[in-house]
């Protein structure tokens, strides 16, 4: 009694309802996505004068190096929520890059070392459990493409709940063995990840098991806007000029958006426009086609691309990422495999930065749109790079170089120096060929 | 033509809690106002005003969306199975 009473009067302040982002139609902070009445998608309602009454640059500046510190724009009541370090990754001045490609500012936030799984899902699913934890469940489960079967099993071990995830049968090694080693129960579909969702809705609906992705989504998806919250921060309390994110389900682009919305409307940082573009593998790119082709609805595809993660041919918010790349002046591109393996290639020489196949979509992207005039080189872009690479190994692999085999002799050494420097000069040579 | 429809749960009142449901029907159109007999009220939630199916939900024929078929005019035939899910959300 009284911890439902305690917990009432946390949860007031700053968020009440679930509402429909369709019809408007309002339910109870229960653990459901859909609307009974249109089926669109529940969001979850807050009051932003309270949020406005009890939060400044400083509060924040003041909380945990975490995503926790924007915890009054979070849909959780608890004041220890599930807090691993997740959040407040590096935005990296990409100055190399900026200079290969010809722009004059450009930044990487980089989510490859989120923790603490390496890829920006330890932000919706540190908000997904606490709220799993809060609505009383004691099994987590979600559909994955891999990234969030890693994150969903290593916070669901640290917060001692029962896991159980869903992959489609053929992913990377990486992610399974990533998955695996937190002991989790795992499913291997034999299916594509759209097959994998939906056999997991069925599932929720007889299991009594809180999905990440699915019951969960409403409160799982907003922890996608700290990453909006982050570099506007980050920034040094502005909003950017541009920025280029990777379209999955399109649910990580509409709340980076929703993110600068939120700062803006509590006084954060000043309002100007900011133009969102989207990047999309071509083996599965049903948004992309979309924006193309002039449409306001998405049409399914089946994937097929070396972009795993991002290959999500049923994107349930693909309207919303159209909606958004339209009203800002944005653009959403496709790239091929080669232009791929190319990103993730460009990215590390240039800056360092390991990246997976779907930050290698999203430089393949932003180049593409910087050659087609369509990011001017004085805007102030920021490339979300959201996964890493150290687990899409296989994408790589036969396309980058391979060690001297050298004996531990210095002639040795010196011969295979040679080798190499012949060998930069050929590849040198070759470039304006 | 007797097939078997996996109803979604925030249908499940329009089914006195059932899952699923035994239904006869040529096409998913067929379908459709078969299931509104058996359980007046559901084909407004399933579909809009113009009777279009909704975007925000996605029905499966054995497994393939009816999108990859024929739309709401794909052919049912006895025994198949009509899954009815809500979108959901990725990664």
């Amino acid at each position: 009694m009284t911890q439902s009473i305690e917990r009432s009067l946390a949860t007031t302040p700053t968020f009440s309802a679930l509402k429909c982002r369709e019809c408007g139609e309002t339910y109870d902070l229960g653990a459901k996505h859909v609307c009974e009445e249109c089926f669109g998608p529940l969001e979850v309602a807050y009051d932003y004068d309270a949020i406005r009454r009890r939060v400044t640059r400083s509060t924040i500046q003041a909380g945990p190096l975490s995503i926790w510190r924007y915890k009054d724009f979070l849909p959780v009541s608890t004041d220890s929520p599930i807090d691993v370090g997740t959040g407040m990754t590096p935005l990296v001045r990409a100055n190399r890059l900026a200079r290969q490609l010809g722009l004059k500012e450009l930044y990487i936030k980089n989510d490859a070392v989120n923790m603490p799984t390496l890829s920006f899902k330890d932000r919706v699913v540190s908000v997904a459990l606490t709220r799993a934890q809060e609505l009383g469940f004691t099994t987590v489960s979600c559909a994955s493409t891999g990234n969030l079967a890693n994150s969903t099993a290593a916070i669901a071990a640290h917060a001692g709940l029962d896991c159980c995830v869903f992959i489609p049968s053929d992913l990377e090694a990486g992610k399974v063995l990533g998955t695996l080693i937190y002991n989790p129960t795992l499913m291997a579909v034999q299916g594509n990840y759209d097959q994998v969702n939906r056999l997991c809705s069925e599932v929720a609906n007889t299991h009594g098991w809180g999905f990440v992705n699915i019951n969960l989504r409403p409160y799982y998806s907003e922890g996608s806007k700290t990453l909006g919250f982050e570099v506007a921060e980050q920034l040094g309390w502005r909003l950017p000029d541009h920025i280029v994110a990777p379209l999955a389900s399109g649910s990580l682009f509409t709340k980076i958006y929703k993110g600068f919305q939120e700062f803006v409307k509590v006084g954060l940082v000043d309002d100007k426009p900011v133009r969102f573009s989207g990047a999309q593998a071509e083996g599965c790119s049903p948004i992309a086609q979309a924006f193309k082709e002039g449409r306001d609805f998405v049409t399914p595809v089946k994937p097929s691309t070396i972009a795993k993660s991002i290959a999500i041919g049923n994107p349930a918010d693909g309207i919303y990422a159209l909606d958004i790349a339209r009203k800002t002046n944005g653009n959403i591109e496709a790239v091929t495999d080669a232009e791929i393996v190319a990103g993730m290639k460009l990215l590390a020489e240039t800056e360092g930065i390991f990246t997976e196949t779907a930050g290698g979509t999203t430089i393949a992207v932003l180049k593409k749109l910087v050659e087609a005039g369509k990011i001017n080189p004085d805007e102030s872009t920021v490339v979300y790079i959201t996964g890493n690479g150290l687990k899409t190994q296989e994408a790589v692999q036969g396309y980058i170089g391979e060690p001297f085999v050298i004996e531990p002799k210095l002639d040795s050494f010196e011969r295979a120096l040679e080798r190499s420097r012949t060998l930069d000069r050929l590849e040198w040579q070759q470039v304006p060929v | 033509m007797a097939v078997k429809v996996l109803i979604p749960t925030p249908l499940q009142k329009f089914t006195n809690n059932q899952a699923t449901l035994e239904c006869d029907g040529g096409t998913i159109v067929e379908l459709l106002n078969a299931l509104e007999s058996a359980c007046p009220g559901i084909k407004a939630r399933l579909c809009d005003d113009a009777g279009e199916l909704r975007r925000f939900i996605n029905f499966y024929v054995n497994s393939e969306d009816i999108r990859f078929l024929d739309g709401k005019d794909t052919a049912l035939s006895d025994g198949d199975e009509v899954s009815i899910v809500p979108a959901v959300a990725g990664g």
